[in-house]
């Protein structure tokens, strides 16, 4: 039995703790602890990447001090590793390293706690995807939580950074008390946490209500989190004020772990129980359809860059939710392969836009206008990103999306694809604006909203030296994490191996045999075919597609000053402004009371589809 | 079973909510969110209450006595200590809040100018 699994929480721990207590001995010797830092990251990077590429032909289950099940029935508590929860920990733990590297020299004076908060952070996130406790997941979630909240105020002296801490931890920690009681009620029915035990006991049992409520309380934390909308709207607040290399982290892995955790919860737990698994599959599709749209619109008519990206991120976790709920391995197989490439593009977005803030002390896209003609390395990371976002073959991302799109397809929803292509179309458009317009100074600027400049020039530089040229430590994680995303897209036999590991994920008696009996699953092909993961000619051309209509957009909206046919037309998303701003207030009364008409509703759809 | 704690349970965690929506000002609706967390130890603790049974010392007493749950009293104690630890942070901004910008009224914070 080796003990590499525990490990990798374990690891982060104790070097958190070993920095917080080291700390003030080192004094003005700091850089031991960022090369500390940056060396524990990397190393939880690797070992999970080797658990990854080990489990690829089963999963593996470690017992904490060997408490194993005995005769079917989980005593002690264990970590369940299948390829999917590693790669998408083995994500995290990568954007750690390079949001780390990328800090080496963004930070004037980088406090000890940044260090301990971002391995406690690892270390939650690492441990949220792979436990196979219930009750543990919510403590790992509080872990990363916490660790994400005063992250969020690093720079408490100023007012965005506090007001945005306070709404992501009152929102998701309303979340996280919910999800208790979900807990606390399935705990009740069954006298179980371990998520395969409770599997097997409601698998077994005539669902009732109880059941299907707690099943919507689990979830109701992770929603949250993941920024469903309803649930939106902390994430543009926290994501436009903390350090950007903390936004690396936030918006490429942290909101997708929340998706993650319906996922698990689902096909370790309820799926078998619930049934109705059309009906279950329609309300989470309109969810992640409204989502991906909403953040969308969000997302174009913002001047804010890292408020733009947030809402990028909100539109990807709809896109993501909607291929999680087409409930087939290919879909699964989409949104994880999606997930990956999201994350690493994302981040080398939000790392190019901390360069540009680090350099001209500003993330206000209208004054930056032409400004970041000087910016050249940067600006070219920055266009490759975008590219990736607009899901341009090879990306990971177009790959990921093509799945989607597939699987859609192949079941009868087609129209799930147009959505895709015109969200990717807005979300890629606005990101491209950005690029031609920072980096290139093309077109004309766009218009000063008063609201936006405002808030962008809350966002000062958090580093005051040396601003004459990009040092390497910061140009080169966004470069790698570039080359990556599309990297990953060109390893052969990607899609199948990623699809078979969707349907081991998607088999619930596997995965509570696995766990509980110590079975060996290697291919439960049973419970679905694999379709087919190929590319195809019109998926490469609606990618190429998408991204030209992307460009048009951006093209349109930095010139249509200029063009006769637009001149006198509407200003783009002026007239829009003023019913959004009254959503996005940044008031936590409304957004607390947008939790809960928000659960109210999905509470109502699920009761009404499950009877 | 009995449903009255679960009726209390509903109670706590409706009138918490409403006390957050409506709150302004920060330390009470911090409070509101330690009142929506009760909840969850009165849902646990009820959980695992057996009518008649004692604690669940096995020190003096013979394996076959009936005893509460044990489990959930530890998992109410796990959550006290995730609440300390979100409610001091929390607690720790809302200071922050007051001493820069001099009010902890969540709607003023908001529209407050840099």
């Amino acid at each position: 039995m080796d003990h590499l699994l525990a490990l990798v929480v374990a690891v982060p721990l104790i070097a958190a703790a070993a920095i917080t207590a080291a700390g003030p001995l080192l004094g003005d010797r700091r850089r031991i602890l960022d090369a500390l830092a940056i060396a524990v990251a990397a190393s939880v990077a690797v070992m999970l990447a080797v658990i990854m590429v080990r489990t690829a032909g089963g999963d593996e289950v470690y017992w904490f001090a060997g408490f194993r099940p005995a005769r079917g029935i989980a005593i002690g508590i264990d970590f369940d590793a299948g390829s999917l929860s590693t790669g998408l920990a083995c994500l995290a733990a990568v954007l750690v390293t390079a949001a780390m590297t990328f800090s080496w020299r963004y930070f004037e004076r980088v406090a000890t706690y940044y260090h301990t908060l971002m391995l406690t952070f690892l270390a939650g996130m690492a441990g949220f995807c792979l436990t196979g406790d219930i009750f543990d997941m919510f403590v790992w979630f509080e872990l990363m939580g916490v660790s994400a909240y005063a992250l969020t105020a690093y720079r408490p002296e100023e007012r965005g950074p506090i007001q945005g801490a306070l709404n992501f931890a009152i929102t998701n920690s309303v979340g996280a008390y919910l999800t208790v009681c979900g807990i606390g009620l399935i705990y009740g029915r069954t006298g179980a946490l371990n998520m395969a035990q409770i599997g097997t006991y409601i698998g077994h049992h005539r669902p009732g209500g109880l059941v299907t409520v707690a099943f919507l309380l689990i979830i109701s934390g992770f929603l949250i989190k993941s920024a469903i909308v309803p649930f939106h709207f902390w994430l543009a607040d926290a994501h436009a004020v903390a350090p950007t290399p903390v936004c690396v982290l936030f918006s490429g892995v942290m909101v997708e772990l929340g998706l993650y955790a319906i996922a698990r919860v689902y096909w370790s737990m309820f799926g078998q129980a619930l049934g109705h698994r059309a009906a279950i599959s329609h309300v989470f599709l309109t969810l992640g359809v409204l989502t991906a749209v909403v953040g969308a619109l969000f997302c174009f008519r913002e001047r804010h860059i890292k408020r733009l990206l947030a809402f990028s991120t909100i539109s990807h976790a709809g896109m993501f939710l909607a291929g999680i709920a087409l409930f087939t391995p290919l879909g699964l197989a989409g949104a994880a392969v999606y997930v990956a490439g999201h994350g690493l593009v994302k981040a080398a977005l939000f790392l190019c836009t901390g360069i540009v803030l680090h350099r001209l002390g500003s993330v206000n896209e209208t004054w930056l206008h032409g400004r970041g003609r000087q910016l050249r390395a940067t600006g070219i990371v920055f266009t490759l990103a975008a590219f990736g976002l607009a899901d341009l073959p090879p990306f990971a991302t177009f790959l990921g999306k093509g799945y989607i799109d597939e699987s859609a397809w192949a079941h009868g929803l087609p129209w799930v694809m147009g959505v895709f292509i015109a969200c990717s179309v807005l979300v890629g458009g606005a990101v491209f604006r950005v690029a031609g317009g920072v980096f290139y100074g093309l077109g004309d600027p766009p218009t000063e909203d008063a609201r936006m400049a405002e808030m962008a020039a809350e966002e000062t530089s958090e580093t005051e030296s040396d601003k004459g040229r990009t040092p390497l430590t910061m140009i080169i994680p966004p470069a790698v994490l570039v080359t990556c995303a599309a990297g990953i897209a060109l390893i052969p036999q990607l899609g199948p191996v990623v699809q078979a590991a969707a349907i081991r994920f998607q088999d619930q008696a596997g995965y509570n045999a696995t766990v509980l009996g110590g079975a060996h699953i290697l291919h439960p092909v049973a419970i679905a075919t694999a379709e087919s993961a190929e590319v195809t000619l019109s998926d490469v051309l609606t990618g190429v597609g998408s991204v030209i209509g992307a460009l048009v957009l951006a093209f349109l909206a930095l010139y249509w000053r200029r063009l006769p046919l637009l001149r006198r037309g509407y200003e783009p998303g002026a007239g829009l402004t003023a019913p959004i701003q009254r959503f996005q207030s940044g008031v936590i009364n409304d957004y607390v009371t947008w939790i809960v008409l928000g659960l109210a509703a999905i509470g109502g759809a699920l009761a009404l589809v499950i009877r | 079973m009995q449903y009255f704690p679960f009726v209390v349970v509903a109670w706590i965690l409706a009138v918490g909510l409403y006390g957050i929506v409506t709150s302004r000002h920060l330390v009470h609706l911090i409070m509101c969110l330690i009142v929506v967390q009760s909840s969850t130890y009165v849902l646990l603790l009820g959980v695992g209450y057996v009518t008649g049974a004692v604690a669940p010392y096995y020190f003096d007493i013979t394996v076959h006595t009936p005893a509460v749950d044990p489990v959930v009293q530890a998992l109410a104690l796990t959550d006290v200590v995730v609440e300390a630890a979100v409610t001091s942070l929390l607690l720790a901004f809302a200071i922050q809040a007051h001493k820069r910008f001099g009010t902890l009224d969540p709607q003023e914070l908001a529209s407050l100018k840099g």
